[in-house]
């Protein structure tokens, strides 16, 4: 169900009927330093994108820089067919919640929340209504007359997502807005954000460096590193096609192989490792060449453990180490060739395991990719 | 790659070259407008008269170059001697100072650290803002002929008669000390503050005796607080008068007085130019010599936490680091094994901090019980009681004028300094500056160079454009002294404020006027007003620009009470500076409690 609408998602992103945002190889240097560089990206309208990434990745820079808070040293930002590139940030209709929330301190909730209103100059009765509204919104009308500093955390966040939504703005920014959070109010706020934006509609960027969150909440990932954009795809395809190294790393783990490609088939690849151990990959929709250096992967999750014997794809190993972890346990395998691999399997199926034990690792050939090298 | 990624900067500049353009200029158009204002003031009513009266000692009647003034010092050994006690006396104030520092200045850094608000704070700053005029008085009170000390030694029988302990080098060391001591503490106290309290801690951990980690590790920290403490009471105290005018005899003249005498009695400015010349180059040398070490923006405090260049490197500093530390080792370790060592160590910690911050205070306090005296004469006991020297006061047509014109100069030199103030706060800290460490170190010169030239080329300045004895001329030269009190304190106001709130406004719509109306002034509201109350205690308080400026009739509070002091001190004038000592008082603690708001 779920694929469902993000397949449906894509669908619109590559139609792009009514493109809301428009990133032309943007680059941000400071000095000698590059903080993000040519970046090129569009994102269409209700769509929820993330920008996902290590610190220092670039994704706060093109953040600002949709804002309106950074000068891009070059390239062009068009915003609804517009060219915004020096647009000031009061012009752009943006709305945008901050990292630790920038409520104003001075402010109750209630004229936090006004303030954008006030700003565009709209009546006494329409502020009322759509504050009320709003507040409503994130269940924060009883705290209206509150100061920021007399809420909790999760509270100062909602105010600062109501805040962010209450003027409708065509576009919100938000830079890890739940950073601050713990990991069971974060998950709650998800929920939240999910169902704001579902019941409003508007383009959501979204900046975060937790991988989980970013597969939760997104339409389409952005993902970047070292200041430059990496990957850009729904939360599926990132995951199961990752086009890298540090893509398939960073969103969640994987297990890499070096390899020299042998046959190339019709469905299948067949290639082999350095010990002449031959695997069957998925054909590579990008041409693979005979014997062309690549890298195998395949995810943790995707590989089984067996005493020995076992037919199919499969390396060998000792069990090193298991760690459970609830539902799932993970065992790390040192294989023969020396090299760590590390296996995801619920914990009732991997009771019976012992460190120093030998197993054989094997894997769906369809689960399995190659990577550029 | 690189060409693409040129091509296509190049492109973008073309096609939003107009507001580009108007962008790029407003990066110095904007800082400048708004440090024009200061630059103005302090060009115009700083730098030229001060130039002025140096170049004035360089040239002779009839405007040739000449060497005369110098070789005249040089030549007369009276000078000589006077130009060289002024540093002696500095030089010894400024170690003294140093060593009674530091203890008060670490016990508040460590109650800050475990956020409690501090009162020794409050009483370090208290006789900071009490003039130095106010704080001699009772030191006469202390040690004249009829006063404390006097009193006790001959009521316990240890002289038969009274001591002369006034009128020698003795009395105006510590006069001075007196006075520097809460400059010096509250100039360690940030770098203190900023040492992280961790690191203690982590010595004693890795094995070193209290001893060893405080010479070792927070000690060498602590030097940069310690040289900036050293540069700023030396150079001040160079330029004293009212200590060794009131304290000291013929012997303990210091420059200042000998600056004032030539400018007042003998008119004869080429000489107090060449005596000014002789100040500010020893200023001048200190400060090279503390720039070599440590470099000069450690000074502002501005920059991070003590630096890796403030690390001391000084040869042979290492063996005598070693040596400080095992010696303490060792006192604290033999301590240790005796109870009342223990106690003794414990007690040094609170005890010593607690006896200099009485040493600053309780004096001051002598002057209330000697002002509700009833004899004519300043004396220790004071006959009590009579409010007669309140009544006097304040039937006085001369007391009441000079209080009138001291608020109102005082008001008047506030809002002027907080207007020109926060524009250049808001330049130097929201803006790149081109040579931005040229305009800070010029927005601080008035703080360094000694007032009293500033005083006497302001006076010559004045003179010539018709402005002695006006008010107009005491708010200028009094908003020149103000104005680095102002800009330094709402500069760390603006630095408190978190831009993202700013940037948030923005976002939500707020153009850059009603960011600063609604989000940025509120924000630093409590500042500003800390700012005005600091400015309004400066001009209240001053006296030198008023000893030169204000002609005859229309002194202020301070400059009348000097007038009075160099007659006589009576309990009439420690009656006006119980006054005085009551509205500095109200209005710092009001500064003080709207700096705490702003941290909470």
């Amino acid at each position: 169900m779920g694929d469902r609408i993000v397949l449906n998602m894509t669908d619109v992103v590559t139609a792009g009927p009514s493109l809301k945002l428009e990133a032309r190889s943007l680059t941000k240097r400071y000095g000698d330093a590059v903080a993000l560089q040519d970046a090129t990206l569009s994102i269409s309208e209700g769509e929820f994108l993330t920008l996902l990434g290590p610190s220092g990745s670039g994704k706060t820079t093109l953040l600002s820089i949709i804002a309106g808070l950074t000068e891009p040293s070059s390239g062009e930002l068009w915003i609804a067919g517009v060219r915004s590139t020096a647009l000031p940030p009061n012009k752009r209709d943006i709305g945008m919640v901050f990292q630790n929330y920038a409520l104003f301190p001075h402010m109750t909730v209630r004229e936090n929340v006004e303030f954008p209103l006030r700003m565009r100059r709209k009546s006494a009765s329409h502020i009322q209504r759509e504050v009320d509204q709003a507040l409503e919104m994130v269940h924060l009308s009883q705290f209206g007359e509150r100061l920021p500093i007399q809420l909790s955390g999760g509270q100062q966040q909602r105010v600062a997502l109501a805040r962010a939504i209450v003027y409708k703005p065509s576009i919100i920014l938000m830079d890890e807005p739940l950073g601050a959070l713990d990991k069971k109010l974060r998950e709650h706020m998800q929920s939240e954000i999910r169902r704001i934006h579902r019941k409003i509609g508007t383009t959501v960027v979204y900046v975060t460096h937790d991988q989980d969150e970013a597969m939760a909440l997104s339409d389409r990932i952005c993902l970047m590193n070292n200041a430059q954009i990496e990957q850009i795809g729904t939360p599926d395809e990132l995951y199961f096609s990752p086009a890298t190294q540090f893509a398939a790393n960073f969103l969640g783990e994987s297990n890499f192989l070096d390899v020299v490609v042998d046959v190339i088939g019709e469905r299948h690849a067949q290639v082999r490792d350095g010990n002449g151990s031959v695997y069957n990959v998925k054909a590579q929709p990008k041409g693979l060449r005979k014997d062309e250096r690549r890298i195998l992967t395949v995810r943790p999750e995707m590989c089984t453990l067996s005493p020995s014997d076992a037919t199919g794809d499969c390396v060998r190993g000792t069990v090193e180490d298991i760690m459970m972890l609830g539902a799932l346990t993970k065992v790390l395998v040192r294989l023969d060739s020396g090299e760590l691999f590390t296996v995801s399997n619920f914990t009732q199926q991997a009771r019976s395991l012992e460190v120093g034990i030998a197993v054989h690792v094997g894997w769906n050939p369809d689960s399995a990719t190659l990577l550029e090298k | 790659m690189m060409n693409v990624a040129l091509t296509s900067t190049l492109g973008a500049r073309k096609r939003v070259g107009l507001r580009r353009l108007l962008a790029k200029h407003q990066r110095w158009f904007v800082p400048a407008v708004l440090l024009l204002p200061m630059l103005l003031l302090l060009g115009t009513f700083f730098i030229y008269p001060v130039g002025n009266i140096l170049v004035l000692s360089l040239v002779d009647r009839m405007g040739a170059p000449t060497l005369d003034q110098y070789v005249r010092i040089l030549n007369n050994s009276v000078y000589l001697t006077v130009l060289l006690e002024t540093v002696r006396v500095s030089a010894i104030t400024t170690l003294v100072c140093l060593i009674a520092a530091y203890p008060v200045a670490y016990r508040i850094s460590q109650a800050g650290a475990t956020g409690r608000s501090s009162n020794l704070y409050f009483w370090v700053l208290l006789p900071f803002w009490t003039s130095i005029l106010v704080r001699t008085f009772s030191w006469i009170i202390i040690l004249g002929r009829n006063g404390l000390v006097n009193d006790v030694l001959l009521t316990l029988g240890i002289t038969s008669a009274p001591l002369e302990l006034m009128y020698n080098a003795v009395s105006v060391v510590i006069g001075m000390v007196h006075a520097q001591l809460p400059l010096a503490i509250l100039t360690l106290v940030p770098v203190l503050e900023k040492i992280d309290p961790n690191l203690q801690k982590a010595a004693s951990t890795l094995g070193a005796e209290r001893g060893s980690s405080f010479w070792r590790v927070y000690f060498p920290l602590s030097v940069p607080g310690v040289a900036s403490a050293g540069l700023l009471v030396f150079i001040s105290s160079l330029g004293f008068f009212v200590t060794p005018a009131l304290l000291g005899g013929p012997s303990n003249a210091m420059v200042g007085q000998l600056i004032i005498e030539q400018v007042q009695e003998l008119v004869n400015w080429r000489f107090a130019g060449a005596l000014a010349a002789f100040l500010i180059f020893t200023t001048l040398v200190s400060f090279l010599l503390y720039d070599r070490a440590f470099g000069i923006s450690s000074l502002t405090n501005t920059e991070r936490p003590a630096s890796s260049r403030a690390a001391p490197r000084f040869s042979g500093g290492g063996k005598v680091v070693q040596l400080a530390s095992s010696l303490s080792d060792a006192v604290i370790v033999s301590l240790r094994h005796f109870r009342v060592g223990r106690w003794i160590v414990s007690a040094c910690g609170t005890y010593v901090p607690l006896s200099i911050v009485v040493f600053l205070t309780f004096p001051i306090l002598l002057l209330i019980p000697v002002s509700f005296s009833r004899g004519a004469f300043i004396e220790w006991p004071p006959e009590l009681f009579s409010t007669q020297w309140y009544e006097a006061v304040s039937a006085s047509v001369q007391w009441k004028s000079a209080a009138m014109r001291s608020v109102i100069v005082g008001l008047a030199t506030a809002t002027v300094c907080l207007v020109i103030g926060t524009l250049a706060a808001f330049a130097i800290t929201r803006h790149r500056i081109w040579g931005g460490s040229v305009v800070l170190a010029l927005m601080l010169a008035p703080m360094i160079v000694p007032r009293i030239i500033t005083a006497v080329g302001e006076f010559y300045l004045f003179a010539q454009m018709k402005l002695v004895g006006t008010t107009v001329g005491l708010v200028v030269g009094h908003s020149v002294l103000a104005l680095p009190y102002v800009v330094v304190s709402v500069m760390s106001v603006l630095r408190t404020v978190d831009r993202r709130l700013e940037h948030a406004a923005r976002v939500m719509g707020a153009g850059h006027v009603s960011t600063l109306r609604y989000i940025t002034l509120p924000l630093i509201r409590s500042g500003l007003i800390a700012a005005f109350l600091l400015a309004f205690v400066t001009s209240f308080d001053e006296l030198t620009v008023a000893l030169f400026v204000t002609g005859g009739l229309f002194g202020t509070l301070p400059k009348q009470m000097w007038d009075d002091a160099l007659l006589k001190v009576s309990p009439e004038l420690a009656a006006v500076s119980v006054l005085v000592l009551a509205v500095v008082t109200v209005l710092m603690f009001l500064s003080e409690r709207l700096s705490q708001r702003r941290l909470r």
